[in-house]
């Protein structure tokens, strides 16, 4: 049962990212790509990531569709369909390097596979059988995310602060030219 | 047929992460490209946390009680990993866009070829 909505679920997000890929109109494609990213966190649900399951609803299926539609009401609503890009390249480039990655999936462990050196290495009774008695946290991602790997989401929050000072920046700068000087 | 479904998941994600290359290369349209990253993006997360999975096992949300012993968890490194990839994911989204609003306030465009067409430096 869970294998066939795995497979459904895997389908629909194929057909979201052809629809996005094919659509002229921009709002639309926006939309599609938060029902993209709504599906996805199913998916994630699916697979035990519960955590990331309600991060991507929320950045993904949320945050990310409000700055699209912000940067459409500011800029323009459809794609013209120019002479802009390289259809016949990306093809190509696509086609092998699509060809290239299946290719190695074939010595990839399978799906669900308790044998994968994911799951044996010794990183995962520490994480998911000594966290408890260290930090008493019941939830092992948080134990992980917050204590094994603090540095690294400190890390994280330096880039979202970078990244909005550099936002700052560049809008900021329009408005300055735009307006007369105070 | 247990190959198939051992590794449909890895050749959904590829077709996915395509798509997402395909539209990076193939439009014009600089909001386009951004959503095309966004999609390749996704596609990698997708790869990650299907890797994580462990066949009957759970959310690792620790259980406390009778046979607790014997739940098994699906990994939680992937998990951890990805939630940071989301995050930083959103961050470059942002200044991508701002980037594009930026240049449709210069050249009064987001078409690539139009774009390339005012600037005489090209």
């Amino acid at each position: 049962m869970t294998i066939a909505i795995d497979v459904f679920l895997m389908a629909l997000l194929v057909v979201a990212a052809i629809a996005v890929i094919r659509l002229r109109s921009l709002f639309a494609a926006v939309m599609l790509t938060s029902v993209y990213s709504l599906l996805s966190a199913c998916w994630f649900t699916l697979q035990d990531a519960v955590d990331v399951a309600f991060t991507e609803a929320a950045v993904g299926a949320g945050i990310s569709t409000v700055l699209m539609l912000g940067t459409l009401s500011l800029t323009q609503r459809n794609e013209k369909g120019g002479r802009g890009g390289h259809p016949i390249l990306g093809l190509a480039v696509v086609l092998l390097t699509g060809t290239a990655l299946v290719y190695a999936t074939f010595d990839m462990p399978h799906y669900g596979d308790p044998a994968a050196p994911i799951h044996t290495h010794p990183i995962y009774e520490e994480y998911v059988h000594a966290s408890y008695d260290k930090f008493h946290i019941p939830n092992i991602v948080t134990s992980v995310l917050a204590s094994y790997r603090g540095y690294d989401t400190f890390g994280e929050v330096t880039v979202i602060l970078t990244a909005g000072i550099a936002v700052l920046l560049l809008l900021s700068r329009a408005r300055e030219e735009e307006g007369p000087p105070s | 047929m247990s190959t198939f479904v051992g590794l449909y998941n890895y050749w959904i994600v590829i077709v996915l992460m395509m798509a997402g290359l395909y539209t990076v290369i193939a439009k014009g349209n600089l909001v386009k490209k951004v959503i095309g990253l966004n999609l390749f993006q996704t596609s990698v997360i997708l790869f990650y946390v299907g890797m994580g999975k462990v066949e009957g096992g759970t959310a690792p949300i620790l259980v406390h009680g009778d046979g607790a012993e014997e739940v098994v968890y699906s990994n939680p490194l992937p998990h951890v990993l990805m939630l940071t990839a989301i995050v930083v994911g959103i961050a470059t989204t942002a200044v991508a866009l701002a980037l594009v609003v930026r240049l449709n306030e210069a050249y009064d465009s987001i078409e690539e070829d139009e774009i390339l067409e005012q600037d005489p430096t090209t």
